[in-house]
């Protein structure tokens, strides 16, 4: 047995304890440490399978954002807790659940290991046509260009999700500021971290976002850490959230899906189809998409960890 | 002479593991919170930062080996901070067992 093949073995027996014990786990907040930790190991798994842009977004999405949002939620439903056990459901209904969810799994796993081999594969197509869009990485082509509509979905349905949670605000405070005042010590560590911290993970984070076009990289990993660091100094008590009724705001939450949908149609007169770039084109288009994007993105990720308008609005 | 570096490496890398374990073994055994920080603390700073001597020989000189010394830099930071955010609610009286 190679030395990388007990890795990737141990990596795999890991990653399937953590998910075992995020079930069996009581304590809510536990489990959502365990689920940081499993998003961490997967993006691990990732590296081991050759897709750093995968590993790029699975630790920065799947385990820095997702964690932050479900430890708010942790932190929400805390006080409910205990009241919330008493209405546990019954061992039959855990039972089904449980049949149910590893039926899933097994015809998953049914359908993965029936694939022919070597699996049908659209790589070589893509690799055969990368010189058309212009752009280096592989994966920005395929999103931006050959699966130009998936990201298209994928940036609307993050404004739908900031919507939803916008839409739980109490009729009070509509229009205020997201989350609690945060106490400011300007001498705090907190303070200090964020003063040192930001200007360097601002360089970082656009650096992820440029590299992106022929390195792995790209603005979904890019915005991320942007928004972990204006959700830093938000966190110090440096800055404060913007009250959703800002117009600037919401012309930067609506600008990066406008651009986009707008480039998309312009290529249905210019390139013959909806989301086709006209040739020699294909580039600064893409880059022109990405860079509405980022604002929009940076702004919907920072947003939703922020939550809901809490207090009043600026009179 | 590439056989000193690996051997250097290989020296180094174990070193910080086995501050990486005698951290987790004092994170699973120390009776409280601050003395947990401190074994935690151990791990992150010793640990890592003789892990990341040990693959700066192997590592693409220059770009690749500043990357390598910045991601240790960050976690020391990260580490420090977070250590004493925690020992400062731990102080408090607030849970955080």
């Amino acid at each position: 047995m190679t030395l990388a093949l007990a890795v990737d073995i141990s990596l795999a027996l890991l990653v399937l304890a953590v998910a075992g014990w995020i079930i069996a786990v009581r304590d809510t907040f536990a489990a959502v440490v365990g689920f940081v930790a499993y998003g961490l190991l997967l993006g691990l798994i990732w590296v081991r399978l050759a897709a750093p842009d995968v590993a790029l977004t699975e630790a920065a999405i799947g385990g820095g954002l997702t964690g932050a949002l479900l430890i708010g939620a942790a932190a929400r439903v805390r006080k409910t807790e205990t009241a919330a056990r008493a209405e546990y459901p019954g061992t039959l209904i855990r039972t089904l659940a449980a049949i149910l969810a590893v039926t899933v799994a097994a015809v998953l796993a049914l359908g993965i290991l029936a694939l022919p081999d070597p699996a049908p594969t659209l790589a070589p197509a893509v690799a055969a046509s990368l010189a058309t869009t212009e752009v280096g990485n592989p994966v920005t082509a395929v999103l931006l260009a050959f699966r130009a509509m998936d990201t298209l979905l994928e940036a609307i349905v993050v404004l739908l999700a900031l919507i939803g949670v916008w839409s739980l605000t109490p009729d009070r405070v509509w229009g205020g500021y997201p989350g609690p005042r945060r106490p400011v010590d300007p001498d705090g560590v907190l303070a200090w971290l964020a003063r040192l911290l930001a200007p360097i993970g601002i360089i970082v984070g656009l650096y992820i976002f440029w590299i992106g076009a022929d390195l792995p990289g790209g603005k979904f990993q890019g915005a991320t850490i942007l928004a972990a660091m204006w959700l830093l100094v938000i966190g110090a008590g440096l800055a404060d959230t913007p009250p959703v009724s800002r117009i600037w705001l919401r012309i930067l939450l609506v600008t990066g899906p406008l651009v986009f949908i707008a480039i998309g149609f312009a290529g249905a007169i210019t390139a013959g189809a909806v989301l086709a770039y006209p040739e020699g084109y294909a580039k600064p288009l893409i880059v022109a998409i990405e860079i509405a994007l980022m604002p929009t993105l940076v702004l919907t990720l920072a947003l939703l960890v922020a939550g809901a308008p809490q207090r009043l609005p600026p009179q | 002479m590439s056989l000193v570096l690996d051997m250097f490496t290989i020296i180094a890398v174990l070193a910080g593991a086995f501050f990486f374990l005698a951290g987790t073994v004092g994170l699973l055994r120390f009776p409280d919170t601050l003395a947990r920080l401190h074994a935690l603390t151990k791990a992150d700073n010793l640990g890592l930062g003789l892990v990341v001597m040990g693959l700066l020989p192997q590592a693409e000189w220059p770009l690749d080996a500043f990357k390598l010394i910045a991601i240790w830099l960050f976690a020391l930071l990260a580490g420090a901070t977070v250590g004493q955010l925690m020992a400062r609610t731990a102080r408090r009286g607030r849970t955080t067992s």
